[in-house]
């Protein structure tokens, strides 16, 4: 591993800890789509271009969008309660950097060597060959679920005007 | 170090961090933002094992399956707040205790 990935690593684990400890939920959403970023640029290093694409894209753009819109649907708090919030998170998020920290030590302390039994070598190394021609039901799986999503929105929003 | 072990070590934390936000947080908003960590942290492990084991083919055709799965998740979770926050008037997740069924 390169001085390079060290730095990615250390900054997705650090833009990830910002997402989960910020307190505006705005901030929270920029920073998910930060890790996604970052996400992108180890895929990158690891030959993996086009789920890099797709993690760009779709990760850091159209989910902070999706984050972005049901935030400016909700109701801003008053002053007094984020006064009142800032307290509550400081105290059930205060020891999660410690947490983490203290994981990473303890992994680092124990220096596990998995031996990794490698299967055999791949024959398709192109990846639209595997995807539609190796794991068509795949496909067919993400098509369904696709539409599930689409059919789902549409009657949890017909439900919402109903009302 | 190994360099399954050295990434290993990188999606724990990640892992770790999506899950404590899952587990303290409150607001249904901030609770998928925690389950969008914890799947940040499976699509690098896959990507990762892709890398080491030779199938980086294999490991991107299932880490494009995850993300369209996660944007379903997304998108069908953000339509469940929003009919939680019309009857609720809150996304507070302790509000939900009421709801009937």
């Amino acid at each position: 591993m390169s001085i390079f990935d060290g730095i990615t690593l250390f900054s997705l684990v650090a833009a990830a800890l910002w997402t989960v400890m910020t307190r505006s939920l705005l901030r929270s959403a920029i920073g998910l789509a930060l890790t996604s970023a970052i996400l992108t640029v180890i895929m990158f290093r690891l030959n993996s271009p086009l789920a890099a694409v797709f993690e760009l894209s779709v990760c850091s753009g159209l989910i902070s969008v999706l984050f972005v819109s049901v935030i400016s649907l909700t109701h801003p708090l008053t002053i007094q309660e984020v006064i009142q919030h800032m307290k509550e998170r400081m105290a059930r998020f205060w020891v999660l950097p410690f947490l983490v920290i203290a994981i990473g030590i303890t992994l680092i302390l124990f220096n596990i060597k998995p031996e990794i039994r490698l299967p055999a070598p791949e024959t398709v190394k192109d990846v639209r060959v595997v995807m539609w021609n190796l794991r068509q039901v795949d496909v067919m799986g993400q098509i369904i679920i696709l539409l599930t999503g689409a059919f789902g929105v549409v009657v949890l929003f017909k439900e919402r005007i109903k009302k | 170090m190994h360099l399954f072990w050295s990434f290993s070590l990188f999606i724990i934390m990640v892992f770790v961090i999506g899950l404590y936000c899952i587990f303290v947080s409150y607001n249904l908003i901030r609770i998928l933002i925690g389950v969008e960590v914890l799947i940040k942290a499976a699509t690098l492990l896959i990507i990762v094992a892709g890398y080491i084991t030779g199938r980086e083919a294999l490991a991107q055709s299932m880490v494009i399956t995850l993300i369209v799965i996660e944007v379903v998740v997304v998108t069908v979770a953000v339509g469940v707040m929003l009919g939680i926050r019309s009857i609720n008037n809150s996304l507070d997740a302790r509000r939900i205790k009421s709801l009937k069924g």
